[in-house]
């Protein structure tokens, strides 16, 4: 599979792949950023007319443009040719097929659907990043509706929808599936608001299905059972992941469906499904390449008289698995069945699996060819060490806390990412769950893995500086942003002054992704990086000293950014209300925490801030502020 | 915990406490930060490191943080660390060890919209900063008390501590001694806007129609006692 071949970091290797990742530079889907360029325009249609003057020989050239730009698929280099003139312009809009829309309230539905009217697949990002930890109120918007009802009328064509973050509807799926005729593919990512009838019509009315994903998504029980709401007969299904899904399922006719889907390679599992389950599964579909293993134990005690299954067997048949997970309810002693498949592993997920130390050195002893680890910190730096030894190729290492307090003794340190770095120099990707830190091992990381585009450590206790020496985490965060080159996305913690931000505005030339808590001193840190990074896109900063001074120092930047979210910092409405002035194109949005409260001047509870072509958007609900 | 005086609810509603600076040099350096949720042990150490932005770090002092000043567990910060409800429900299920997770967890399923709101700012007199706590986290008074307690304690020199737990409104007397003392005292808004002692109702009903909590002098505390005096009174 060409996926695990090459590994790209920013994808979320256990969400459904995106097509395009999220770091790619920025996508304005609707007319060039104000104000678009007149001359280039105008001189390009002379030189044509002078060169070519007969319209015949305009056609053929449009032709000719039309066939060259199918084969531009980055977006990034389709907007740099929709800029060249007036003919490339309409002519890249014809040919796009795949549009990005990165902020669903940067452009209106039918502004998109206007100026791309050949669409075959979409994709939509809604809340931001901060929402999904509870910072942002619920019913805040990112509706699919108006989306489905404008695209159900200009794209009978589509065949593809991914969603991150947004909030659809029973009725908005239904919709979906009655007006996409050749619907492909629907992924979901941290979505909402919807049941299991809404699945049901996806199922049910989509005979072209080949892919549904469902990450890190809330699905309503309400009763229906979707799984057999599949139509009968062969189904094209390739992937089917719903291992997020906290419903019932009914068993025989998930086994009715991976039996009739000849082409399914994609299968992850909820909880529900015990692993005797999963083990008939697994012997009907020895062909799979993703696994996600639901409970891997189960409910009720065997009975000693039920023959034992082979389930050592059944896993080493499923030669082409590369990539598994699941393990949500395991029970250890069934680990020893999928030994003989971790030499083929490249991905493997454990981070719902709160197995102990011995039991994760036996088994990751064999995933000599891993590229994306997950796990729960309950490994301890001593599972770290034997990922180090046995990993030598790891890409992407997520360490989750299995207890996220701030108060409690944290199994893994230092000393593990100290161990990941010695022994996983083509790292490119890292979140780690701590409760102490030192800056010697956050500086070693930054010269041993210099590949590292995605650096986020999670330093669980706010404040907490370096547990060795007491001083700051600056000096570590610094060497990152220094010695990683490649460095586009960063989340910091810990004790942090403004040092640390001269040192990412300084050298974080290529951050696009900032994420800050509980850090800084003054105006000044957030300066540092509003001034200091120009490819900055996402913004997000959380319970830190920064005010309208700092807020006004990235007036220059904000039209390039996707936005910026500041909650719990020291930002009245007035300032606010500037940058409101000074940029009209600016969606400034105060949220207020309190119900019916009066936001007096003194204090924002969040700014959310993003440009936008379409104006305030009219959805906002009474705790949202528009200036 | 104990009442406030009823007419200091004028002087509530208009002081935002995030700004009330005690004065002086050592307080001013606390000013940068007012209005921000910091870390109760940060705020410890960080009254000893010169702050000014344009000097060196290297004149910070280094400085480990002392263990009893470090913010309780139960006193958690919303959405931090940050983890996905989803995942921190998993785990709480998973861990059967614990059945105070689980019914955290539970609560944190069924009522996500809810929870939000269960937020409550917490200030008290004299201290640069507000907290933000989720009064979800605790289950009778006591709790809420202890976690206050921790929370502020460093500013009352010890004198919050010496009142945990429910005021006893049945003795009249010693409710009219703490009262008159310069002991602190736990008030609350309530859904009507009205400024109530805390501990006046049974913990359900409290928590659903806490707003905010304010801890002040028992002296300040009279114009609330009234009430609680005659409740006292009437259970004789």
């Amino acid at each position: 599979m060409s996926e695990n071949n090459r590994h790209h970091p920013q994808q979320n290797h256990f969400c459904p792949a995106e097509t395009m990742s999220e770091d790619e530079d920025p996508c304005r889907p609707s007319p060039p950023p104000p104000p678009p360029p007149p001359e280039p325009v105008s001189k390009k249609t002379r030189n044509c007319a002078a060169v070519h003057p007969s319209p015949h020989s305009d056609r053929v050239l449009e032709i000719v443009l039309e066939h060259v730009l199918q084969f531009l698929t980055v977006r990034r280099d389709r907007n740099a040719a929709s800029l060249v003139c007036k003919s490339w312009y309409r002519t890249e809009a014809l040919t796009r097929s795949d549009v990005f829309i990165g902020n669903c309230y940067s452009v209106s539905p039918a502004r998109v659907t206007t100026r791309f009217p050949r669409v075959r697949s979409v994709v939509i990002k809604g809340r931001p990043r901060f929402a999904d930890f509870n910072l942002m109120p619920q019913n805040w918007g990112a509706h699919f509706g108006p989306w489905v009802a404008t695209m159900g009328k200009a794209y009978p064509l589509l065949e593809r929808v991914y969603l991150k973050r947004m909030s659809l509807t029973d009725r908005d799926l239904c919709l979906l599936a009655d007006s996409f005729t050749k619907f492909k593919d629907l992924v979901l990512v941290c979505c909402e608001g919807f049941g299991t009838s809404g699945l049901a019509a996806v199922a049910s009315k989509c005979r072209q299905l080949r892919v549904l994903d469902l990450s890190d998504t809330e699905v309503l029980y309400d009763g229906v059972d979707w799984i057999s709401c599949f139509p009968e007969g062969e189904t094209c299904l390739e992937s089917l992941i719903f291992d997020c899904v906290e419903c019932p399922i009914n068993f025989e006719a998930l086994e009715s469906l991976v039996v009739r889907s000849p082409a399914l390679k994609k299968l992850r599992l909820n909880r529900e499904v015990s692993i005797g389950q999963l083990y008939r599964l697994v012997v009907r579909a020895p062909s799979l390449t993703h696994l996600g293993t639901g409970a891997f134990g189960h409910p009720e005690p065997q009975d000693p008289n039920d023959q034992e299954m082979d389930y050592g067997s059944a896993f080493s048949a499923c030669k082409s698995l590369v990539c598994l997970s699941g393990f949500r309810e395991v029970m250890p002693e069934y680990l020893p069945a999928i030994h003989s498949i971790c030499t083929n592993l490249m991905s493997l997920n454990l981070s719902y699996a709160n197995i102990g130390v011995e039991q994760f050195k036996l088994l990751i002893q064999h995933c000599c060819r891993l590229q994306v680890l997950w796990v729960l910190d309950s490994v301890c730096d001593e599972g770290l060490q034997a990922v180090a030894a046995t990993c030598r190729d790891l890409r992407e290492l997520r360490v989750f806390p299995l207890n996220a307090q701030e108060d409690v003794e944290g199994p893994v340190s230092e000393v593990g990412l100290q161990a990941i770095s010695e022994g996983c120099p083509k790292l490119e990707s890292i979140l780690y769950f701590c409760q102490r830190m030192t800056n010697a091992a956050v500086v070693a990381m930054s010269n041993n893995c210099p590949d590292l585009v995605v650096f986020r450590l999670c330093i669980m206790g706010r404040h907490q500086p370096d547990h060795i020496t007491g001083a700051p985490m600056d000096e570590g965060f610094g060497a990152i942003v220094m010695n990683c080159k490649k460095l586009t996305r960063l989340a910091i913690s810990g004790l942090l002054t403004d040092r640390a931000f001269a040192y990412i505005g300084r050298y974080g030339k290529l951050v696009r992704t900032l994420s800050v808590a509980f850090a800084g001193d003054s105006d000044t840190g957030l300066k540092y990086v509003l001034e200091g990074c120009p490819k900055l896109q996402k913004l997000e900063i959380r319970d830190s000293p920064f005010g309208d001074a700092a807020l006004l120092s990235g007036l220059h930047h904000y039209y390039n950014m996707r936005f910026l979210w500041m909650s719990t910092c020291q930002l009245s409405q007035r300032g606010c209300e500037e940058v409101a002035r000074a940029l009209p194109r600016l969606a400034v949005e105060l949220l207020s925490y309190e119900e019916n409260e009066e936001m007096d001047n003194e204090t924002v509870d969040v700014l959310y801030m993003y440009r936008s072509l379409q104006g305030p958007r009219d959805d906002a609900p009474q705790f949202v502020r528009i200036l | 915990m104990e009442g406030s005086r009823k007419g200091a609810v004028d002087m509530l509603a208009g002081a935002d406490l995030s700004l009330g600076l005690p004065g002086g040099d050592g307080a001013k350096l606390d000013f940068v930060r007012t209005g921000c949720k910091r870390g109760f042990s940060a705020t410890e150490v960080d009254l000893k490191l010169d702050l000014n932005a344009k000097e060196s770090p290297s004149s910070v002092e280094k400085v480990k943080p002392a263990d009893p000043a470090r913010p309780p567990a139960k006193a958690q910060v919303v959405g931090w660390p940050p983890v996905r409800s989803y995942r921190k429900n998993v785990m709480a299920h998973n861990n059967k060890n614990s059945s105070d997770e689980d019914q955290a967890a539970e609560k944190g399923v069924a009522s996500g919209a809810a929870a939000a709101l269960s937020f409550v700012k917490v200030s008290m007199d004299g201290a640069p900063y507000l907290r933000k706590i989720d009064l979800k986290m605790y289950k009778t008074y006591k709790e809420l008390s202890d976690a206050l307690g921790k929370m502020f304690g460093s500013f009352t020199a010890g004198n919050y501590e010496a009142h945990q737990g429910m005021i006893d409104f049945m003795n009249e007397n010693k409710l009219k001694g703490l009262l008159n003392s310069s002991d602190y005292v736990s008030t609350y808004e309530d859904k009507d806007g009205d400024w109530m002692l805390v501990g006046d109702v049974p913990w359900e009903m409290f928590i659903a129609s806490c707003k905010r909590l304010r801890i002040m002098k028992g002296s300040e505390a009279i114009g609330l006692a009234p009430r609680a005096m005659e409740k006292c009174k009437g259970r004789g």
